[in-house]
Order: C-alpha cells, then structure tokens, then sequence
C-alpha cells in the first residue's frame, strides 16, 4: 500500500486531516442505533483487506505526525511513560511483538534482521536504523517499551497476571481519552476502572477479566470503544484538563461540524511469551462530524445514539457540556430512515 | 483418527530424542515439523500434548523443562505411572524417536512472580520439570533462588549431576533413602520480607510445605504451586448434552471432558487439571451426585450443583444434563 | 465524572489477630482503640511477639499511651508525627523476615503513607491489615502538578502547590496513597464552588 504521511498537528493550530480513504476505513463503533456497555470481544484476525483491520497493528497516514505529538507529550511529561521495575521483560516482549507485526504487515517500511540476539531495526518513516542486543537495555537509548512506543500509534498498557487479576503495572499513555497512568499505575482491573459508571452492576467486569485471565498465546482478542472530542486533540489528559477542558464551552450547533470530533478506541488484547503479561493496545482514530456525515448511514446513526444516550454514560464520556450543539447539527443529517445493521457503510 | 472439535491452533512436531533419565522417568525432545522456531514461553508453563492410541485421542499436559529461550526444540520428561490412564504408558511404550505428536502452544498457569527479591523453590520428585525451566530463567535474568529437591534415591533423582554442576550452592538435594529431610520450619522462617515461594511435586509434600508457610504467617500472594490432577477414574455414566442433543457415555477412565470432545462437542479447555476454570460448564439438571475433583469451584459452587468441571470431576446416579 | 462510589477507594475492616512469626503495629490517633479491641481476643503471648508504634496526634492526653504499654509488646515507640515514625517502620521492615504481619489503624493519611512504606519493602499487600479510626480528613494528589496536600477536609478542596481548586474524588491510588484531585473548574475557569466542609 503505498500512502503519503501527512504532516499534521494535534494541537495549536490543529491542522489534522482524514484523507478520503482515511474516512471510508474509519473504525465506526455502533452496529446499531443505540449504545450499551457489554463484553463487545471478539477474536482479532485479519479481516477485510484495506481496513483497519487487516493487520494486526495498524500503520496509516497519521503515523509520522502522531509519533512526532507524542514525543512533544513525554517531552513535557515524562510521567506518561512508566514501568514498574518488575516490568521490564514485558517490555522487551512488546518489542517484540510490534517489530515482528509491522515488519510482517509493512516491508516496505519497516525491517527487522536478527541474528541470534544481536537484531538490526529500520524504521524508513522515521529515519531510524538501530542496532542492539535483545534483552539487554544498555544497547537501546530508552527502555524497550518506551523505545518501541516511541515509534508506535496508540497508547499500551502491559498488565501483569497474578492473584487472579491484571495489574496495570507499566504503559504509554499519550492519546488518552482522560485518566492518568500515573494515577493508575499500580491498581488491578477493577481498581482501575473504578471510574467507570454502571459497567460494575451490570457484570461487564467480572466477565471480562474472567476471560482475560485465560488468554492464550496466540490468540489476541479485539473491542471498540468511543467517546468524542473538541478538534482533533490526542492529549486529552486529566493533567492537561485545564488546557482541553475550556474548548467544550466553545462549540455551537454551527460549528459542531467542524469542531467535533468522533474518537474511537480500537483495543486488543495478547498474551505475552516470556513475561505471561498481557499488553493492551487502545488505538485512537478521529474524524471530525462534517467529515463522518459524508456516509449518510453514519450520520443517521450517530445522531441516534446520542439522542438516546443515558446521562450517566454521557457525563463519563464527558459529553454533556457539547451534546445539545451535537444534537442539533446531527439532527440535520438525520431523516428518520432505516439503517443497516453493522458498522460498515453501505 | 477419533473425532475432535478442538479449534485452538496446534504444533506440529516430531520427536527426534529419548533419554532414559532414570528407571522410571524419560525425556522426550519435540522439534517442530516445518523448521521454524518454536514459541517462546515463561518458566513454569506446560504444553497440551496429543497422541492418537488407537481410538483413543489422548491429550496429557506436560511441564516444559527446557531453556524457555530455546526456540529450535522443546523438552518434556515423563514418569511412567502403570496406575494412571494410560496417557504415561503410551509416551513410554509406544512413542519412538521419529513419532509425530501434535502440542498446543504453551500455557502457563505457574508463572514466576517478577516483583519477589528471591524465589525459594521446592520440587519433588518429576516436579522437577517446571522447575528446570524457571530456574534457567531466573539464572538468566539474575534473580535470586534457591531449589529444595527431595527424591527417593540417588539412582531414582532426576537430573541431580545437572543441578549440582549448574547451579552448585542454589540447590540442596535431600535423599529419601539417607534419612534427609528438608528442615522446612527453619528455612521458612529465616527468609527475608519479599520472598515468594514456589512447590511442585507430589501432593503430599506440596500440603506439607504449604500448610507448614502458612501456619507461619506467609501470605497466600507469596505461595505458588501447580498439582497436576490426572482425572480420576469411576464408573462409567451417560451424561446428556442439552445444547447439542446428544447422549454420552463416559467410559471409567475416560474423563467428562474427553468424551464431549469425543462426540465431536466443541468444549473449551485449557489446563484440563481442574485449576484453571476454562472448561467451567453449566448444569441444566441432574439426579444423582456431582463429585467435584477441581481446585477451581468454590465449596459453594460444589454444593450449588449449577457449575461442574468436566475436565476432571465425575458423576454418579440416575441423570446429568450439561449446557453443551 | 463519578466522584464516589468508585471501586478503587480501600475497604477498611477491623483488625484481627493473624498467625505470624511479628506483629507489627502503627496507630495514629483514635486508631490506638484499635489495637486495644484486637487485644481482646489475642492469645496469650501474642504481644511478646508485637511491636507497636503509635502517634497521639490530637489524641494525647487521654490514656491511650498507657493502655498500649500495658499490653507489654516486645517494643513499644511513641512518635511526634507519622512523617518522623515511617523511616523507623521502613527500616525495621528491612530487617524482617517473612511472617510479618502488618496492622495500620487510624486515619487514612496515615494508614497510606505507611501502606507505601510497606510495599516498598516488599511486603504483599495481603499481609497489611488496615482499619480507620477517627478523622475522614485526606490526602489528595493533584493530577495536575502532582503535589498532595495533606489533611483536606473540604469539597472542593485548594491545592497546597499549584493552587488549583480541586474536585476530591473517591478514587484512590494504593502506590501513592492519596485520592485524586481534579480541576473543578477546568470547563469553565473562575465557577468553582466555594469549599464546604466534607470530610471530617
């Protein structure tokens, strides 16, 4: 696949952009006009040639300008990216894991030669050539997760396995929708989604990390997640609040097209070699309304599923300051016609 | 080849050695049929291994004993057990250099704990072979350990020269036949805040070095352990498959789970020793005694009569229907 | 944003005598009762094998002191402040074996400071009992700056280094031993509420 990266920004002046192609692989999360939490995994396989998911780890336009907004995140606050100390050989397996993938996925941009533990990575889009020793840290310029995060799209927390439960033990935490690993650093799945409204009545976690405990090596699993932003901002820390925060008293019904922005999380799940960790990608796509509208079903649909959103979802999404302006720009795209089931369009 | 619908994917391998260890136990090296690596794995796991007797499709696990790093080849060591259901004698008896075996990836539901400033493990007898493997990996990274290895006799201990000459003062042997016991009390007492400890071999030396940490005041998050059940043999009995709408019988050495899959019934599994919950199934009804045999239900769950274990637990009397 | 009710805020319960081959005790304030309920149900010789610390704070001068030295514990420590006793709780952990059981009771600030000495020492948090007794007042770390701010008592709540006004959540870090503090006014700066008392 041959694509130019775009040169683009997640902040300031926001000159972030979805190409055409971009907006017709978007990941759209809602299968239906409604929204409520549930177990939504599936098994992560290659699936529909030239979407995001026909690779494992998806690589696209916004590759190079992401990874250059998420050093400018850790540059400003290196709080973003840590392990504890017992977390290092989870993150030379999650070197692993990505060198492997995108090298499989994209020759053309990325390589990998190893020859015993000796190994020489290229990474053409971000002119970088490195030679070091596997499993040792003194030959890489950061640790090996942050090296390797360094040069990936989407934030990864590796979680530890024992006692029955997931320890969100290290992780990379740029482009988050809202919490802070510093914070979390430490806590097990249910402390860390402490946060989160009704899922703990309705079983959603107990379920999951019944499952999860049992994820087996080569067998990854995959969920969407969703919430929406004011422009195009990966960095929408609760440390960064006051920065971000101020721009949801900003949008209108006139310019909710423009300024708003749908953001999903594509995550998956796997099951580590030689740590028994577990890593956890959340891959964020964005894609402003006056762009997502372009697909007719999409339109119709979203406008459904904030209409009829409960209000404790939508405050933990963070939406209620925005969602009337939303409301009333959807509503325009919206008439009333029957939708397809699925995500795609049609 | 007996039907199976277990979808999970599999290891192609061929065995190109076996090494009589001691007069009871041989190792066994698997390399993978089409050359290429192997999967890395932590110390402790185990792998599912396959082996087609006659109409039998047999599915045993088996502790990897080799370098986890090593990805040209795996290594597993058996104990033959006349007693058992046969899944030991086969590797014994009819395994040969150049068989073809079938394994899943690697599973690990024994894992060391990467937070502890020293692990102090014990192995007894064959519970040596996780070990093997985690010791390699700690000496690798560095870590502090020392390994208690009680066995019979000299003759009868598994690779007690590799031990020695490897790992010198980490490891202490105590010979049965010598009088030699492991002052256990002692050991457990004097070990630094932060240790955590890690048993595998028979079930009554696991219950004594357990019983005797905790009657000590070491917390449970510190005490590891892994007991492979081999399911118990009972009586045969039919069991009805709600979902399926299929009546089996399980045959007295067969377990519940081996016959569902038997029938060409998808259920999972994982461990298939009753520690692990994969296999967790429903019971629609039944008349008669559910008799549990798993470390995974609750004694609550055993007495409520909804959830059953078919990896390893059996039954007894008039009626069993499972959601399957 | 959920405020309370959150699954992260730690569940105190009250302390129990334990098998064990030491007993070490912290108790800052009314959580010196606590030690004395568990004496009621010990078995005999189970302080010769106690340590116990304890810091009066606004509790002096009612006997507690006395009452705790009376259980004879092997070793018997009254400090000033918790900030003074956590390098002793530290280093007497360095010297300890395992068997160890740790019981913290009084306040929250106190029960997290010395929870964070713990496991540094590498003690499983299943060794550490924790029960709370008397002031509700926190420690909340600003998300923001990071720094925290001892003893609130308000919601929202100023925070002692940046100067922010901060929404005092529920949620509560174990490794940081604080609650976590938000910016209250971030969607728009300059409405914060005025602070109310909330934690007593």
């Amino acid at each position: 696949m041959t694509i130019e990266f775009n040169t683009e920004t997640f902040r300031g002046d926001f000159t972030y952009h979805n190409s055409p192609e971009a907006i017709a692989r978007f990941p759209f999360p809602f299968h239906e006009d409604k929204y409520m939490y549930s177990v939504n995994i599936e098994p992560h396989i290659s699936f529909r040639p030239g979407s995001v998911y026909e690779h494992p780890f998806d690589v696209d336009e916004h590759y190079v300008s992401e990874v250059a907004d998420r050093a400018l995140v850790l540059n400003e606050d290196p709080l973003r990216s840590q392990s504890l100390p017992h977390m290092n050989l989870a993150g030379w397996d999650l070197l692993e894991l990505l060198m492997t993938n995108f090298s499989q996925s994209y020759p053309q941009w990325f390589e990998l030669h190893q020859d015993g533990d000796r190994w020489h990575w290229i990474n053409r889009p971000l002119g970088i050539d490195d030679t070091f020793t596997f499993l040792d840290n003194t030959t890489l310029p950061y640790g090996p997760m942050e090296y390797i995060m360094r040069q990936t799209q989407g934030d990864y927390a590796l979680l530890d396995q024992r006692d029955d439960n997931l320890w969100m033990d290290a992780g990379v935490i740029t482009t988050q929708a809202d919490w802070s690993l510093d914070f979390d650093i430490g806590m097990n799945f249910m402390e860390w989604h402490g946060p989160v409204p009704l899922a703990h009545e309705l079983g959603v976690f107990d379920r999951a990390l019944k499952f999860l405990l049992n994820l087996r090596q080569g067998q990854p699993v995959r969920r969407l997640n969703w919430t929406m932003t004011v422009h195009p901002r990966l960095d929408t820390s609760p440390e960064n609040y006051a920065k971000w925060g101020v721009d949801r008293a900003t949008v209108t019904p006139e310019n909710a097209g423009e300024y708003m922005y749908l953001r999903v999380e594509l995550q998956s799940l796997w099951r580590l070699p030689r740590s028994n960790a577990i890593v956890f990608p959340i891959r964020c796509y964005l894609i402003s309304l006056q762009d997502l509208v372009t697909i007719p079903k999409w339109g119709r649909r979203l406008h459904r599923v904030l209409r009829d959103l409960p209000d404790e979802l939508a405050d933990y999404k963070g939406l209620t300051m925005t969602r009337p302006s939303v409301l009333q720009y959807l509503s325009q795209f919206d008439d009333g016609a029957q939708t397809s089931a699925g995500t795609f369009p049609d | 080849m007996t039907k199976s619908a277990d979808r999970t994917p599999k290891i192609d391998v061929r065995v190109t050695q076996i090494v009589d260890v001691t007069s009871e136990i041989k190792r066994f090296r698997f390399e993978p049929t089409d050359g290429k690596p192997l999967p890395v794995f932590a110390g402790g796991a185990h792998v599912v291994v396959e082996m087609e007797d006659g109409d039998t499709l047999r599915r045993n696990p088996y502790s990897l004993m080799s370098s986890p790093g090593a990805t040209d080849a795996y290594n597993i060591s058996v104990r033959r057990d006349p007693g058992g259901r046969g899944g030991s004698m086969f590797m014994h008896d009819r395994v040969t250099v150049g068989s073809l075996l079938r394994l899943s990836h690697p599973v690990n539901l024994f894992p060391i704990d990467r937070r502890a400033r020293k692990h102090l493990l014990f192995a007894g007898g064959i519970g040596i072979t996780p070990t093997l493997a985690m010791m390699s990996e700690l000496a690798r990274y560095g870590d502090a350990f020392e390994l208690n290895y009680a066995v019979r006799s000299e003759n009868d201990g598994a690779y007690l020269d590799q031990l020695r000459n490897t790992y010198g003062k980490r490891v202490s042997i105590y010979r049965d036949d010598q009088g030699e016991q492991i002052p256990l009390t002692t050991l457990l007492a004097a070990q630094p805040l932060g240790t955590h400890l890690y048993v595998c071999g028979p079930g009554g030396m696991m219950n004594w070095v357990l019983s005797t940490a905790e009657g000590l005041g070491w917390p449970a998050q510190n005490l590891h352990s892994e007991r492979f059940l081999a399911p118990p043999s009972g009586s045969p009995y039919e069991v009805r498959l709600a979902a399926s709408d299929l009546s089996i019988k399980v045959g007295p050495h067969q377990s519940m789970l081996e016959a569902i899959e038997a029938a060409g019934v998808d259920a999972p599994y994982l461990c298939r020793g009753g520690a692990c919950g994969q296999c967790e199934t429903r019971v629609v009804s039944f008349d008669g005694d559910l008799l549990h045999n798993d470390h995974y239900l609750t004694d609550d769950e055993h007495a409520g009569g909804q959830k059953v274990m078919p990896c390893v637990s059996r039954f007894e009397g008039r009626e069993l229907v499972l959601d399957r | 944003m959920l405020v309370e009710g959150i699954k992260s805020r730690p569940i105190y319960s009250p302390l129990v005598a334990r098998t064990g081959t030491l007993h070490l005790f912290m108790a800052d304030g009314e959580g010196a009762q606590a030690i004395l309920d568990l004496a009621t149900t010990a078995s005999p010789g189970f302080f010769e094998r106690a340590h116990i610390c304890y810091i009066p704070r606004a509790a002096a001068g009612r006997g507690f002191e006395s009452a705790l030295q009376a259980l004879n514990p092997a070793a018997f420590y009254v400090g000033p402040t918790v900030a003074a006793a956590l390098p002793r709780l530290a280093v007497e952990l360095a010297n300890a074996h395992m068997g160890t059981q740790i019981y913290l009771a009084g306040t929250e600030g106190m029960i997290g400071q010395a929870m964070v000495v713990a496991l540094a020492a590498g003690v499983d948090q299943a060794s550490i009992q924790r029960e709370h007794r008397g002031s509700e007042a926190r420690r909340v770390q600003c998300v923001h700056c990071k720094g925290i701010t001892e003893d609130v008592t308000t919601q929202p709540a100023k925070c002692a280094h940046c100067g922010l006004m901060l929404l005092v959540r529920d949620h509560y870090s174990r490794r940081i031993g604080a609650f976590q503090g938000v910016c209250v006014d971030a969607e728009m700066p300059g409405t914060a509420p005025d602070p109310e008392e909330a934690f007593r």
